[in-house]
C-alpha cells in the first residue's frame, strides 16, 4: 500500500487570513483506494485546508503535487478538473432544483446553443444512483427540498463522483444524520474507496473515522501533529493528538478495547 | 435500452396516467413549495365570471382586445420583474426606466430633428438604453455589493429627474412614426389572427409530444401524459378562443402577440438553457452557485439587464399607446403593478421560485380588475384596494408554502 504513490499531496502549505495563521507548513497526503481522515478541533484548520484544494481560496505557499506533478488549483473548475470532488457540510445543494439539476449544477450537458440535454443528464443521473446503490430516492425528478439529510447526503456524494473524480473529500458527511442514515453512508463511503477513488474523511466522530479511515492526520491549531494508521493507534492517542498536540501514549481502557 | 420502457417506467406511468395521479402530483408540487399557476388561473375565472355578470360591455369584443393593449407593457416589465425575483433581488427601478425609454424612443423618432432616425432603430436604440441601465445597476448590485433595494430605489428617483430633463420645455414628445405606434395600435387581419393561433397551438403540442417521445426513447419515466395532454388542450382552447374573441372586433392586437413571443423566448431561455438553470440555482442558492463553478456576478448582472431590457420594451409600449410621451412617463403605477403581477404570478420573494408566464398570469388579473372596476363606474379607490388584498393574498401564499417546505425539508 504505501509503495503507490500518492495521489493528491500537500508539501508545505500555508494560509493566512490577514492577521489569522489558519495554516502554517502544513504537509498531507492521500493514496487510491484509502480513506485518509482528517480530523482536528475547531478552528485547526480543516476547513480552511479542503476549500484550498478545491480552488474556493488557494493557498499562500507551498506546493500542490496531483499524480506527483505540481499543480496550481486557481479555482474551483480547475480543481474539478484535476477530478478533485468536495461535499461540503452544508451539502451546497440547490433546495428548489430537482435531483438532476442539481447533480449537474455548473456543468450542465448542453448543446452548441446551450440548450440542456435533460433526458442525457437524467439517465446519468439514474445511473450514478445505481452504481452507487442509492435505493432510497424514489424519483430524480423531485426537488431537493423534499428529500432527507440521507437521501440529499446522497445525491452530494453521488455528486461529487459522477465526474471521473480522483479524490472526494467529504466534510463532515454524517453530523447532522440519525443512526441509521449515518451507516448508509459510511457503507457509502467505503464503496467509495472499494471503486479505487481517494477519500479524505473530515469527521469529529471518532467512532466514525475508525470505522472506515485507512490513515489518519491530526491537525491542531494550522499545524499537522502527525499521521497515523488506523489499525496501529487507537481513541486516546487521537484524542490526545487533536487537544493537547502530542503523541503521547498514555496507557488506558481505550487502549486496550483496540488491541483486544 | 430498449424500445420498451423498463418496468419501472411503465409502473409510474400506470400510477401517474390517471387524473387522481395528476392530482396528487400537483400536491407533492405545493408541498415542495411550488404552489404553480393554478390559483391564479381559478382567480381569473372568478374574476371575469364576476365581472361578466355585472357589467354588460365587459365580455365584449372590443373590451377583450382593450384588455390585452393594457395589459400588455406591464406584462413585459413583469418578464424582467421575474427574472430579478428569481434571484431573490428586487428592482425598483423600472417603472422610470420604461419611461425613460419611452422617452428615448419618442426623441430619436422625432422628425424634424437632426437625430430622427426610423422606428424599428429608436426601438431597438431604446431597448439597448434600458440593458445599459441594468447593466449599471446590476454592477453595483453584483460587483461592490449594494443592496439591491438600495441601487434601484437610487435608479427611481434619478431616472426620473433624467425623464424632466430630457423633455426639457417641450412638456411632450408626440409619437408619428407608423412603426412604433403600430407596436401598440396594429392589429392583425383575421386571417393572420387565425394562422398565429394555429401555429401557436400546434407548436406547443409538437413540442409537448417531441419531448415525451425524447424521453420514452432514453428509457425514462414519462412523468404524466394526461397532464401533458391537458396543457396542450388548454394552451390550445386559449389561443383559438382568444382569437374568436378578437376577430369579432379587429383582430388579434400586435401587442397580445409581442407578449407571446417574448414569453416564449424567456420561457425557453429560463428552462431551457444553461444560463436559465444558473439563474434558478444563484436564486435558491448562491453558496453553492459559487461553488459549483457558476459566475454569480455574471448571473446577477445579466439578470438586471434584461428587467432593464424588457422594461424598456414596455415603456415604448405605453409610449406607443398614447402616441407621446410627457413629464409623467414612467409614473403612476407601473412599477407597483409589474411587481405585483410577476408575484401574483406565482413568483416567489425569496427567490428560485417561479415563471415566466406567471408575469402574464399576474397582468392581466391586475389589468382585468382595473379594467371591469373602470367600467363599472367604481373610483380607483377600490381598485388599488382590491389590487392590494389580491397582492397580499398571493405573497402570503408564497409564504406559507415556503414555511411547510423549510418545516418538512429541513
Amino acid at each position: 500500500m504505501s509503495a503507490t504513490p500518492p495521489t493528491l499531496e500537500l508539501r508545505g502549505v500555508s494560509k493566512a487570513f490577514g492577521p489569522v495563521q489558519a495554516l502554517e507548513d502544513v504537509d498531507f497526503e492521500v493514496r487510491d483506494g484509502e480513506v485518509m481522515a482528517l480530523v482536528g478541533d475547531n478552528g485547526a484548520g480543516k476547513s480552511t485546508l479542503i476549500k484550498s484544494v478545491a480552488g474556493i481560496h488557494p493557498f499562500d505557499s507551498g506546493e500542490v503535487l496531483f499524480d506527483e506533478k505540481p499543480v496550481h488549483i486557481s479555482g474551483p473548475k480547475e480543481a474539478a478538473r484535476l477530478g478533485i470532488e468536495v461535499v461540503y457540510q452544508d451539502l451546497a445543494l440547490c433546495d428548489n432544483l430537482d435531483v438532476v439539476q442539481n447533480m449537474y449544477l455548473g456543468r450542465e450537458a448542453h448543446d452548441l446553443l446551450y440548450r440542456l440535454r435533460e433526458t442525457e443528464m437524467e439517465r446519468r443521473t439514474a445511473d450514478t444512483l445505481k452504481t452507487l446503490a442509492v435505493t432510497t430516492i424514489a424519483s430524480t425528478r423531485q426537488t431537493v427540498a423534499t428529500l432527507s439529510g440521507g437521501q440529499r447526503q446522497s445525491v452530494a456524494v453521488a455528486r461529487a463522483v459522477m465526474w471521473n473524480s480522483r479524490v472526494v473529500i467529504l466534510d463532515e458527511p454524517t453530523a447532522a444524520l440519525g443512526v441509521a442514515q449515518t451507516r448508509q453512508v459510511l457503507e457509502l463511503v467505503k464503496r467509495l474507496a472499494e471503486q479505487g477513488l481517494a477519500v479524505v474523511l473530515i469527521s469529529h466522530n471518532l467512532y466514525d473515522v475508525f470505522e472506515v479511515a485507512t490513515r489518519i492526520t491530526v491537525l491542531r491549531l494550522g499545524r499537522v501533529v502527525g499521521v497515523y494508521e488506523t489499525a496501529q493507534t487507537n481513541q486516546q492517542e487521537i484524542v490526545s493528538a487533536i487537544t493537547a498536540g502530542v503523541a503521547t501514549k498514555i496507557s488506558g481502557p481505550g487502549d486496550e478495547q483496540v488491541e483486544t | 435500452m430498449s424500445v420498451a420502457a423498463p418496468p419501472e417506467a411503465r409502473a409510474a406511468l400506470e400510477e401517474n396516467v390517471t387524473v387522481l395521479g395528476a392530482a396528487r402530483g400537483y400536491f407533492d408540487k405545493v408541498k415542495a413549495g411550488d404552489v404553480g399557476s393554478l390559483p391564479v388561473i381559478l382567480g381569473m375565472v372568478i374574476i371575469t365570471i364576476i365581472f361578466t355578470a355585472k357589467v354588460n360591455v365587459f365580455f365584449t369584443a372590443v373590451n377583450f382586445n382593450n384588455l390585452i393593449v393594457q395589459m400588455a407593457p406591464i406584462a413585459l416589465i413583469a418578464i424582467g420583474v421575474v427574472f430579478v425575483l428569481l434571484l431573490g433581488e428586487i428592482d425598483l427601478s423600472i417603472g422610470y426606466v420604461s419611461g425613460l425609454c419611452g422617452v428615448c424612443v419618442a426623441w430619436f423618432q422625432d422628425p424634424g430633428t437632426g437625430h430622427h432616425v426610423p422606428g424599428l432603430i429608436a426601438i431597438a436604440l431604446a431597448i439597448i438604453l434600458g440593458a445599459l441601465i441594468g447593466l449599471l445597476q446590476g454592477s453595483f448590485v453584483a460587483l461592490i455589493g449594494v443592496p439591491s433595494f438600495v441601487v434601484t430605489l437610487a435608479g427611481l428617483l434619478a431616472w426620473q429627474g433624467v425623464i424632466i430633463k430630457w423633455i426639457g420645455s417641450q412638456a411632450a414628445i408626440g409619437i408619428q412614426d407608423k412603426y412604433v405606434n403600430d407596436t401598440a395600435n396594429y392589429f392583425l387581419t383575421k386571417t393572420a389572427s387565425w394562422v398565429v393561433a394555429a401555429i401557436i397551438s400546434v407548436g406547443f403540442a409538437v413540442t409537448s409530444v417531441a419531448g415525451l417521445i425524447a424521453r420514452r426513447r432514453a428509457g425514462l419515466p414519462l412523468g404524466n401524459p394526461a397532464l401533458a395532454a391537458i396543457r396542450v388542450c388548454f394552451v390550445a382552447v386559449i389561443a383559438l378562443g382568444a382569437t374568436a374573441i378578437s376577430n369579432h372586433d379587429r383582430g388579434l392586437p400586435l401587442a397580445g402577440l409581442i407578449v407571446v413571443a417574448m414569453l416564449v423566448f424567456w420561457t425557453f431561455i429560463a428552462r431551457r438553457t444553461t444560463f436559465g438553470r444558473h439563474v434558478y440555482s444563484v436564486g435558491g442558492n448562491a453558496e453553492a452557485a459559487r461553488r459549483a463553478g457558476i459566475s454569480v456576478p455574471f448571473i446577477r448582472i445579466v439578470v438586471f439587464m434584461i428587467s432593464g431590457a424588457m422594461a424598456a420594451l414596455g415603456g415604448v409600449l405605453f409610449a406607443a399607446r398614447l402616441s407621446g410621451v410627457d413629464l409623467t412617463a414612467g409614473g403612476g403605477s407601473i412599477l407597483l403593478d409589474a411587481i405585483a403581477a410577476a408575484v401574483i404570478g406565482g413568483t416567489s420573494l425569496f427567490g428560485g421560485r417561479g415563471r415566466v408566464v406567471g408575469a402574464l398570469l399576474g397582468a392581466l388579473v391586475i389589468r382585468t380588475i382595473a379594467n371591469g372596476l373602470g367600467l363599472l363606474g367604481s373610483s380607483s379607490a377600490t381598485e388599488y384596494i382590491i389590487t392590494g388584498v389580491i397582492l397580499l393574498a398571493a405573497v402570503t401564499l408564497d409564504t406559507v408554502s415556503r414555511r411547510r417546505l423549510e418545516r418538512s425539508g429541513g
